[in-house]
């Protein structure tokens, strides 16, 4: 692809409008092209930007009460004392999410927020790690050679768990960078899938896990015991959601 | 048709009802669109009060589907329509491709760093769009739509919303760099 064409498809990229191939396609030319990237970056930043809260000019309370004075038949004494905003919600959003989503998940459906930004960077993490040689610094399939790998790499020791039995064989983990820190990440399989894991520590406490779609990969993100995690694969979001919950499952290497 | 005086005042009540609980919701939505195209409050108010009267006319023929979109969509129409006598950046709305080009790169696009992006240089930058792109940026960056609802709303094809928001996204990022020229009215080429 040539800089000019990333100059416009890396918008569609920025909005998640297009597919993986495309989506890695992009990454494969930021990944070799410094200007691109620059370019990327400012408009990442320029989002970012523009998600302030104070941009958004919402309804006045008196254009509200100005439409419902102007209707003799509204029903006003029968609606519920609740703002629109809850009725939206409750309405649109989180009823469509419990018809689609386990109990033990929250979906995401905006991801303009600062956790939306580290999980895109995760899932470009995922996406680098697609390329040649970029997925594994340490491979393997046993956790005692792959927890004590990350010791003196990192300021933290992540959790490793062994997954083969549930049908996700560990493969390995390399070193990457989400939200400008060096964190894990573990590499796991089913068939012919990979699953980046990715962890480090966070005094957040989420511990719902929460599933957010973007560039055609589901990612899930969730916090315990004083670390962050998310989950990308290409994986089908059922199985994605298995193997977050066989993790947490797990027992813990101690 | 039987002269049942129940009937239309319950039928005109369900409207009312499902009106409230399908359209009302999105009046945040439905103002903030017309408060970013017409820029004040009370043109936007007014705009916003036309268009529930005029969703509320249409809805019987609103079927389901996104009524965030469809009111979006009556809510611009309305904004072109009432605005268009006295507009003053009449001149400037008119999509020639002269005037949504992408603005040429500067020499050294490295040297190109975006600077101010505080909540009052991204509002003066953004009212000093051209409508067709500032409507971009409002409903993708602000409302969050996809290109396709986007698409929806103003009647345009997805490749032409693409465009568009990379040009509206290159606009911004060029006022955005250059805080201190001063040169927002005419375009620095
Ligand atoms: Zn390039």
């Amino acid at each position: 692809m040539t800089c000019d064409e990333i100059r416009l498809l890396l918008h569609a990229y920025l909005d998640d409008e297009l597919d993986a191939a495309q989506s890695a396609a992009v990454l494969a030319h930021l990944a070799g092209c410094a200007a691109c990237t620059a370019r990327y970056e400012d408009h990442a930043r320029l989002r970012e930007a523009l998600a302030q809260p104070d941009l958004y000019r919402p309804a006045p309370d008196a254009l509200r009460e100005r439409w419902l004075a102007s209707q003799p038949t509204a029903p006003v004494t029968a609606r519920p004392r609740r703002g629109p905003i809850a009725l939206a919600l409750a309405a649109g959003f989180a009823g469509a999410l419990l018809l689609t989503s386990p109990a033990w998940i929250d979906s995401l459906r905006a991801p303009g927020t600062a956790d939306g930004a580290l999980v895109a960077q995760a899932i470009s993490g995922h996406l680098r790690s697609l390329q040649p040689q970029h997925l594994m610094d340490v491979v393997s399939s046993d956790r005692h050679t792959v927890k004590p790998w990350f010791e003196g790499r990192l300021d933290f020791s992540p959790q490793v768990k062994d997954l083969a039995s549930q049908g996700f064989p560990l493969a390995g983990g390399r070193l990457d960078v989400v939200g400008g820190r060096s964190v894990a990440a573990l590499v796991y399989r089913r068939h012919l899938h990979v699953i980046n894991l990715f962890q480090w520590p966070d005094e957040v406490s989420e511990p719902r896990p929460r599933m957010i779609r973007q560039h055609g990969y589901a990612a899930i993100e969730w916090s315990a015991d004083g670390m962050r995690y998310v989950a990308v694969s290409d994986l089908g979001e059922g199985e994605l959601q298995e193997f977050v919950r066989d993790f947490r499952e797990g027992a813990a290497l101690r | 048709m039987p002269a049942n005086p129940f009937a239309r005042p319950s039928q005109e009540a369900a409207t009312s009802v499902r009106f409230e609980a399908e359209v009302l919701p999105w009046l945040d939505a439905a103002y903030n669109l017309a408060r970013w195209l017409v820029r004040n409050d009370a043109d936007a108010q007014d705009v916003v009060q036309e268009s529930l009267l005029r969703a509320l006319r249409y809805f019987g023929s609103f079927h389901g589907g996104d009524a965030r979109v469809w009111l979006l969509a009556i809510v611009r129409n309305t904004c072109y329509t009432l605005h268009a006598r006295h507009a003053p950046e009449g001149r400037h709305a008119s999509l020639d491709d002269e005037a949504l080009a992408l603005p040429d790169d500067c020499p050294s696009p490295e040297a190109l760093t975006l600077l101010a992006v505080d909540v009052g240089s991204l509002r003066q930058a953004l009212e000093r769009l051209p409508p067709p792109l500032r409507e971009m940026i409002v409903l993708r960056e602000l409302e969050e739509c996809s290109y396709k609802e986007i698409a929806t709303v103003t009647g345009q094809k997805i490749g032409t919303v693409m465009s568009r928001l990379a040009r509206a996204r290159e606009r911004l990022r060029a006022e955005l760099s250059h805080p201190t020229t001063e040169a927002g009215r005419h375009d620095v080429r």
